[in-house]
């Protein structure tokens, strides 16, 4: 590229003022974001607790945890999709809607697809087998727009194209297409409504590397288009391909929030079960954390992590407070 | 050894998923099968662990030709094999509690009366506690379930292992972990092992050597 000239760096200043204001308003404000299941007999499984996150335009923020930590929950949470047994506390906000809050109908009406799109696990699962690609697409802008026959197919077609989905496939049936072409078509339909939140859940499961690349790839791109962007993923090659910042969870809580490029560079981490989620990586020391996450329906009293953590002293028998992007006794320092 | 010679499989004659296809395992060696998603190692993997009859081609196993083919190859081979397949939720009766799963293969064999012994041996071995043994897989997660489903390949001390993405769907720590299982229980009883998948890193980091899905297939079938 050539040097900016005048008119470029006005255009350059122009466009940092955007970015700054974008990162103002959140897109998403999470705070104290609690979930609780009540299960028969009178016990209780915290998934999530005590959440606090924010997400700005044009950002990604990638949620990393063991199975059953609770990333999924969270989602769902976000989304008002979670079972009728389900206790939640905290704020979401989102556009002024705080989707914790909100009834049913609201969230039907002006928050699904249109406020928060959701980029599924498993798009085999989630497009219908029986109908085309186009056909649930254009099923989608009518759900969500009121539109015209004409101007449904164009926006269809919109949609497929921001998602990379070639027009050529749109006639096919689900089962035609290759896992890479599915995850295209579920993408696409979490564009249709506009949403300036996505929420991607597990959305590289199952796929292989070349495929994981191009899928976050598509997915930073949409992120660098103005939306925001939830990654939730237990693919730490994924996360740091594609993530501005990472947040920990564990059994429940974020643990650590920190920029990807710490999070990942020389510096590492500074939680332990960070740590020790990263050297279990097959390219690092393919050490496994010793023991399993606690049950969620019996946390202990201190630090969930305190039985399984190399550092852990009597001091974890209290709980650490989240401070800082951190909650944890005994950080590890920075490497020098 | 366990040896697939120029085998050809499918679920359509007319339309064989791949054709010619030939791979050894000696003993007490790992091998890593790599290729992109939709070549057909599944399928191949299945072949190997005797579930999946190939539509020619010979497969060996220590020696003796596997014969008797009916949609599977006889029972009494197929205990020679033990198979863990990638998506645990698909692969587990969700009606059995994770002792019953792990169990499972010793009743289906006739031999119940050892099933205590050997779910208190293999539980400690694939890290899963007496707690958890007593649920059903509805109530554990993917990564708990599927150390069930390692230890349940593992029941009747097969002299082969067939992992097929048994980690793609697992975090980084229970992925290490799991690993770590298979490779102790190798070094105990000297089983070989054959592992498909796509993370380069991963089957290189765990297997003796790992083999590309083409260089398994004859030539006039790489273009």
């Amino acid at each position: 590229m050539n040097a900016p000239n005048a008119s470029g760096q006005r255009l350059l200043r122009a466009l940092d003022a955007v970015t700054a204001e974008r990162a103002e308003d959140a897109v998403l404000s999470v705070r104290d974001l609690t979930v609780r299941f009540r299960l028969r007999g009178g016990r209780t499984v915290a998934a999530v607790t005590g959440a606090d996150f924010d997400l700005a335009a044009g950002e990604c923020l990638a949620l990393v945890g063991e199975s059953g930590c609770g990333k999924s929950v969270l989602a769902s949470a976000l989304l008002g999709l979670l079972p009728g047994n389900a206790e939640t506390s905290g704020t979401a906000l989102t556009d002024g809607i705080d989707l914790l809050a909100a009834d049913e109908k609201t969230l039907a009406r002006t928050v699904r697809g249109r406020r928060v799109g959701l980029v599924p696990q498993s798009p085999a699962a989630h497009l219908t087998p029986v109908r085309t690609v186009r056909s649930q697409l254009e099923e989608t802008v009518r759900a969500l727009t009121a539109t015209g026959r004409r101007a449904r197919r164009k926006a269809a077609e919109d949609a497929a194209e921001r998602a990379a989905f070639p027009a050529g496939h749109l006639d096919r049936y689900p089962h035609e297409l290759s896992g890479g072409l599915a995850q295209r078509a579920a993408t696409a339909l979490a564009l249709i409504g506009g949403a300036r939140l996505l929420l991607a859940d597990e959305p590289t499961t199952g796929l292989d590397r070349d495929l994981v690349d191009r899928t976050a790839d598509e997915l930073r791109r949409h992120a660098d288009d103005g939306r925001a962007l939830l990654l939730i993923t237990h693919d730490l090659a994924a996360a740091e391909r594609i993530a501005d910042r990472v947040a920990v969870m564990y059994a429940g809580r974020i643990v650590e929030i920190a920029p990807a490029h710490r999070f990942f560079g020389p510096t590492g981490p500074r939680h332990p079960y960070a740590r020790g989620l990263l050297n279990a990586l097959p390219e690092r020391e393919f050490t496994p954390i010793p023991g399993m996450p606690p049950e969620l329906s019996a946390l202990p009293e201190g630090c969930a992590f305190a039985p399984r953590c190399p550092l852990a002293t009597e001091l974890c028998a209290t709980r650490p407070a989240f401070t800082a992007g951190l909650a944890c006794h005994h950080p590890e320092r920075p490497r020098a | 050894m366990l040896e697939l010679d120029t085998v050809t499989a499918g679920y359509d004659r007319r339309a064989p998923v791949f054709r010619g296809a030939s791979l050894t395992v000696a003993p007490g060696e790992s091998v890593g099968l790599l290729g992109p998603s939709g070549c057909g190692k599944s399928t191949l993997a299945r072949v190997a662990a005797l579930l999946h009859r190939p539509d020619a081609g010979r497969l060996v196993l220590d020696g003796a030709e596997v014969r008797a083919w009916r949609h599977r190859a006889p029972r009494e081979l197929r205990t020679a094999v033990g198979v863990v397949f990638q998506q645990p939720r698909t692969a587990a009766d969700p009606r059995l509690a994770l002792a019953d799963l792990i169990a499972e293969p010793l009743r289906a064999t006739g031999r119940r009366a050892e099933a205590a012994d050997r779910v208190a041996e293999l539980a400690p071995a694939v890290g899963l506690t007496a707690d958890l043994l007593t649920r059903r897989p509805h109530e554990v997660s993917d990564g708990q379930l599927q150390r069930a489903c390692l230890a349940r390949a593992l029941t009747l001390r097969p002299r082969w292992l067939i992992c097929d993405e048994m980690t793609a769907m697992l975090d980084a720590s229970t992925t290490a972990a799991l690993v770590a299982a298979v490779e102790t229980y190798r070094e105990t009883t000297g089983a070989g092992l054959l592992a498909v998948g796509h993370d380069r890193v991963l089957l290189h980091r765990w297997c003796d050597r790992t083999v590309e899905w083409k260089e398994c297939l004859p030539a006039e079938e790489n273009p």
